[in-house]
């Protein structure tokens, strides 16, 4: 079965989605594993946006959260108060899984998408938090998608946009923040989740032909390997769902 | 408070009369929809310097005014236009060139803080960014805020929750008011005197324009004061807040409008490839902004092919299987 490694990141994310769960969306590979999950395991599940947008019918894939396509018979169209209250609501909040991306992350799930070098001087921009640090803030689950290069896997970021597990064990106590943090990291060659007692990123499957050595050269710090299995490519099925039902026009894949 | 019947004028009036030299103000609509584009192109083609901008998401409005020179301070949470630019692309330039100031913020906490600003109030509490370095790295130094009046004395501040434990919370970050000058909106429909009725997604309009001194509409359609009286559950901003109406079809162009266009890809595309270079982008502010007298000249520019294409479907209110790649 052929596959792109694209579509490989976007159905390892789409298989965590549950049917309960409210799925919050950022821009490009995150929405479209929501309307892949959607469209293959987990049809019940509710996709959302920070824009306020929320049950959208998705019958062309948003290049922008802002876009005109998520407004499209909707539940209901609000705003960013009524998104960013729906993750915190005591109801609707513990159902909510963020996907998010970062141009950095360490060991303890943390993100970096601001910038690189000094803050007052950076050497490069990003576009910054937008609703990413919010969403990591606020929700119990999340998914992170990222390219597997050392310059991205760093003992130290440059700038803490979003919360991941901050220090460690009860650093999100600590800090005042609720429960929650990323329960996996998807990138172009690893699935990486992370240990429930020290919060530390583990390797938890690799892609075929993909050696948990070849991973562990393309991260600044070392994780522990020894979980790791093979993942599960997409099925035949998986495919032609994604293909066929959430990007006809490969504006994403 | 404007409670004038006809508050109608045009675009350049109006961008003369409440966008001044180093005032403070905020554009409405979210990376590529709805952003008050005309307006914009209009404060550059008067050459207004020195702005500070209030901005969550407001993508391609926030470039195209850092691009054309007008912005000297920024508070912002993100600067991207989608698939177009996932970064800002004049953003980061100007940024890595040390052109502009930047303080960085949440898209919660931008809209909590126009929120604060509509009510009046000095802060609302939330716990977005606790342990991050949002709160921990200001972008405005003390010496910058203590300057200017218009600036709090701390960029966020982190209290222990007063009502001890209430709600399960510990902790909160206090996020401070804001409140423009001015606030740009482009809305569906709007009457003479300024009630506005905005189709869609809202994002933070309505905060924005309520937490401002000066509010500027312009708008897809123009109604007599008696039509949007009818089915008002449908408006979303009252007149008393409004001080100029313009009206202005395509004034979001080249963002989306919802039931009226699309986003132009080609325009947008065409943007991040000279934007990328200054000598290109110098000649695109040339060619597209100042050698357009006004709107309209831009649309005529565009050609009738164009904007035909991106004409929204009206039952999905956006342009269906337009070429977007």
């Amino acid at each position: 079965m052929d596959y792109t490694l694209k579509e490989m990141m976007t159905i390892m994310a789409a298989r965590e989605i549950r049917n309960s769960d409210i799925v919050f969306c950022g821009t490009g590979i995150s929405m479209l594993a929501a309307m892949a999950a959607k469209n293959i395991n987990a049809p019940e599940s509710v996709i959302f946006f920070e824009t306020g947008a929320i049950d959208s019918r998705l019958e062309e894939i948003p290049l922008a959260v802002g876009d005109s396509r998520v407004m499209y018979q909707t539940s209901a169209n609000g705003g960013l108060l009524d998104a960013f209250a729906t993750m915190q609501n005591k109801v609707t909040g513990k159902h909510v899984i963020g996907i998010l991306g970062a141009a950095q992350v360490d060991k303890f799930g943390n993100l970096n998408s601001t910038v690189i070098g000094d803050y007052n001087s950076p050497s490069i921009r990003f576009s910054g938090s937008g609703g990413g640090c919010d969403v990591a803030s606020f929700v119990p689950r999340s998914i992170i998608f990222m390219q597997h290069e050392k310059r991205k896997f760093v003992n130290r970021l440059d700038y803490l946009t979003s919360p991941g597990y901050l220090d460690g064990p009860g650093g999100r106590k600590r800090a005042g923040l609720p429960d929650g943090g990323p329960v996996m990291l998807i990138t172009n060659l690893a699935v990486m989740r992370f240990d429930d007692i020290t919060k530390e990123m583990y390797l938890s499957a690799f892609y075929p032909g993909v050696s948990p050595v070849d991973i562990l050269e393309k991260m600044e710090f070392k994780v522990d390997i020894s979980r790791a299995t093979e993942a599960t490519p997409p099925t035949e099925e998986e495919l032609w769902l994604l293909r066929e039902k959430c990007d006809h026009q490969r504006l994403i894949l | 408070m404007n409670l004038k019947q006809d508050k109608v004028t045009d675009l350049a009036t109006a961008v003369k009369t409440y966008i001044k030299d180093g005032c403070h103000i905020s554009i409405g609509g979210f990376t590529i929809n709805r952003n008050p584009m005309a307006a914009v192109y209009e404060i550059i083609r008067q050459r207004v310097k020195n702005i500070h901008l209030y901005a969550h998401s407001n993508g391609q409005g926030v470039d195209e005014l850092i691009g054309g020179g007008s912005i000297s301070n920024l508070e912002i949470a993100y600067g991207g236009s989608g698939k177009f630019a996932a970064t800002c692309i004049r953003f980061r330039k100007a940024v890595q060139e040390n052109l502009v100031t930047v303080e960085d913020y949440t898209n919660y906490q931008m809209t909590l803080r126009f929120l604060a600003g509509s009510m009046g109030i000095p802060f609302l509490p939330t716990r977005s960014s606790l342990g991050t370095d949002i709160i921990n790295k200001w972008g405005f130094s003390h010496k910058m805020r203590g300057d200017s009046p218009k600036l709090p004395d701390s960029k966020l501040v982190e209290m222990d929750n007063p009502f001890k434990g209430w709600c399960d919370v510990e902790k909160v970050v206090l996020v401070p008011a804001i409140n423009p000058d001015v606030t740009i909106i482009h809305v569906q429909q709007a009457d003479r005197r300024g009630n506005c009725r905005i189709q869609g997604l809202t994002f933070a309009d309505v905060e924005q324009a309520k937490s401002a001194e000066h509010v500027i509409v312009t708008c897809e359609e123009l109604c007599d004061n008696e039509v949007l009286k009818r089915d008002s559950h449908q408006n979303q901003i009252p007149f008393i807040h409004i001080d100029a109406v313009v009206h202005l079809p395509y004034g979001a162009y080249p963002t989306a409008c919802y039931k009226y266009y699309d986003y132009d890809p080609r325009y947008l595309k065409d943007y991040a490839e000279k934007a990328k270079d200054d000598i290109s982008y110098g000649k695109y502010l040339d060619s597209m902004i100042y050698g357009c007298p006004d709107h309209a000249e831009l649309i005529k520019k565009i050609g009738q092919e164009q904007m035909s294409r991106i004409s929204a479907d009206p039952e999905t209110g956006y342009a269906k299987n337009l070429d977007r790649r």
